[in-house]
């Protein structure tokens, strides 16, 4: 018998019993909706997150001083005064191959007033490559230049956070605003940004010449900096980029062979792996559990298929007395679970699409379907079906044509 | 032939040292009361079952020590069934149940099969009924249909076991008429039957008892009446 009438003879025995076939569908469609439905969700966090981490910068490094204090107390990261601005400057210099763009990094708190309004914040002393290093722009106004940078002057861009609250609807550019004591000239606005992946305002933001707010904001008599932005031409010199500033720096701070490094470096692979693994791990549990019920559906499709052997076993013991081999009695019967599987298979990944779909919109979650999962879930299930049909297919295909014909 | 089954602890010889031989052309009634061993000589003949020791020739070929795929490969080109309660596949019509011994062959084409189902079952006298299902025929009408089912892939042996014993009298002197009928046609019929009325349609008549072969009147003397088969049957057994 060719296989396409088996297949026919398949589809008829499942449509004849509809109740019972949906039934025994069911296992497998919730198996396979909760695993292209779990993969969407976890593949959506993921790619979020990655993408939130690298708007964090255009391929970024950080460089902080390491936090160590003076004798037994400790100061947290980046509290160490052992980088300079100097130091910036030497990498910048000295690393162009490897490095795009750099920019000394000092922060901090002030009041800010304008006119009757005031709101404290954050004001970070930066240098032009900036905006470069953050991915960031000004949507207007301008920026500071280098000109403005190198002789401190008094001008800042400021965050729409920042405009909302000191501005509201004026326009902000030309205005002169009062950071702790020292009058500031706005002369641009930040492109809004939004929160980043912790809720954080990234718009709450003030820029300004790092030399200027060590100058008049800072006034210490120190010139370190808290940290240094770092923007890598590309990604993959990264480790290459490390040695280079480690060793960079430890020449300009005088280290000597046993010591250790008085700096550290951050880059978002790192970030972007934990996330990786953490997200991974999740999707990796709830594969598994969408996995067992994948299992429990098969087990399912077993059990009918024994029962339906059972109940068929005189058109067995008929088709195999007019010439039916044993193969195909055994591909009747393994096409018929095989369908069964694949069948709920295919709804499965409709439910799981829809299903994904709708999770996301309700609760404003990411959601990403990849083509490449959904294929192989479903094939999956016709794997699932041709495990779990195979045993019962057997045993109907080894039985004995006399005996099926006198089962009673 | 033997074939011995093991039942509990005393093995069971259904059939003990049977031998005989059946010519082309033959109308053979195989008669017995029930434990006789004539259903078991049936199915060995029907190449469903093989025997224990002993040897079968079907055609000149040997087939006692066949696998199971070739047994169904000769059950499929060379025999055909009629079974005691008809054994149609339920809820499928009339024309298909005809059509199915061909689609395990695979020999003809689609048109050609239905031409040739449509063709059977005209000749079993069921012309306009090809499209009924099984609960819509009588049981004269479903042992009909698995005649035409039977002849679908020109069997030259016929095999029927109890072919009317599920049938009112009516509808069995018509399918005993029709087996005749095939009979004169040339086709070999082996029949199971333990009533003397139905084997008096057939040319020779074998009585069975204990799995052996009492009598066998090598079809000597032409057509026997109910009568002279009844007598036949005592005589053999007692």
């Amino acid at each position: 018998m060719s296989f396409w009438m088996i297949f026919k003879v398949a589809v008829r025995a499942i449509s004849r019993n509809k109740t019972r076939s949906l039934l025994t569908c069911l296992g497998i469609i919730v198996g396979i909706a909760a695993v292209i439905a779990v993969m969407a969700i976890g593949q959506g966090a993921q790619t979020m997150m990655v993408k939130e981490i690298s708007s964090m910068g255009n391929n970024l490094m950080m460089v902080f001083p390491e936090g160590r204090g003076q004798g037994p107390v400790s100061g947290g990261m980046g509290q160490g005064q052992t980088m300079t601005a100097e130091d910036a400057e030497a990498v910048k210099r000295e690393l162009s191959h490897l490095i795009q763009g750099v920019s000394p990094q000092v922060r901090t708190s002030v009041q800010m007033m304008y006119a009757s309004k005031n709101w404290a914040g954050n004001v970070q002393g930066v240098s032009t490559d900036i905006l470069l290093i953050s991915n960031w722009s000004v949507s207007d106004g301008r920026f500071f230049s280098e000109e403005e940078e190198s002789r401190a002057a008094r001008v800042c861009v400021i965050g729409t956070t920042v405009k909302k609250n000191l501005f509201e609807d004026e326009d902000p550019i030309g205005k002169t605003i009062r950071l702790k004591t020292v009058t500031f000239k706005v002369i641009g606005v930040l492109g809004s940004k939004g929160a980043n992946n912790w809720g954080q305002d990234q718009d709450d933001v003030i820029m300004a010449p790092y030399t200027s707010v060590q100058r008049y904001l800072q006034r210490s008599k120190f010139n370190n900096i808290n940290m240094m932005n770092l923007s890598l031409i590309s990604m993959d010199d990264l480790a290459e980029a490390k040695r280079e500033v480690s060793a960079l720096l430890r020449q300009r701070h005088h280290l000597a062979d046993y010591q250790d490094d008085d700096f550290e470096t951050r880059d978002t692979t790192e970030i972007m792996n934990t996330i990786g693994s953490v997200t991974g791990l999740m999707t990796v549990l709830l594969t598994a559990v969408a996995a067992i019920s994948l299992l429990v559906g098969g087990i399912g499709i077993m059990n009918i298929m024994l029962v339906s052997v059972t109940e068929r076993i005189k058109e067995i013991g008929l088709r195999m007395a007019i010439g039916a081999t044993p193969a195909n009695i055994l591909t009747q019967f393994l096409l018929e679970s095989v369908v069964l599987s694949t069948v709920g298979g295919a709804v499965g990944v409709i439910v799981g699409v829809v299903g994904a779909e709708a999770i996301g919109a309700v609760k404003g979650w990411p959601i990403l379907i990849q083509t490449g999962s959904t294929i192989s879930a479903f094939l999956f299930s016709a794997v699932v079906g041709m495990f779990f049909g195979f045993y019962p297919a057997y045993r109907a295909s080894k039985l004995n044509p006399i005996d099926c014909l006198r089962y009673e | 032939m033997y074939k011995v089954y093991a039942i509990g602890e005393e093995p069971v010889h259904a059939l003990d040292g049977v031998s005989l031989s059946v010519d082309e052309g033959e109308f053979v009634a195989i008669m017995g009361s029930s434990g006789s061993g004539k259903s078991t000589m049936l199915n060995i003949l029907g190449c469903l079952d093989v025997p224990t020791s002993g040897s079968y020739l079907l055609d000149g070929v040997e087939v006692a020590s066949r696998s199971a795929t070739e047994l169904a490969h000769i059950r499929n080109e060379k025999l055909g069934f009629v079974f005691q309660n008809f054994n149609l596949l339920p809820r499928t019509t009339a024309l298909e149940n005809v059509e199915l011994p061909d689609l395990y062959m695979g020999r003809l084409s689609m048109r050609a099969r239905r031409r040739r189902a449509l063709e059977l079952l005209k000749r079993v006298g069921l012309g306009g009924r090809h499209s009924h299902t099984p609960a819509q025929l009588s049981g004269g009408q479903q042992q009909r249909v698995a005649i035409a089912r039977a002849l679908m892939n020109n069997p030259p042996v016929l095999f029927a076991d109890e072919p009317t014993g599920n049938l009112d009298t009516k509808s069995s002197i018509e399918i005993m008429n029709l087996f005749t009928e095939l009979s004169r046609e040339g086709i070999t019929i082996v029949m199971v039957t333990h009533e003397d009325d139905i084997a008096a349609y057939a040319s020779r008549h074998i009585v069975m008892r204990d799995g052996k072969v009492m009598r066998d009147d090598k079809g000597e003397g032409g057509r026997k009446t109910t009568d002279e088969v009844a007598k036949l049957v005592k005589e053999a057994l007692s």
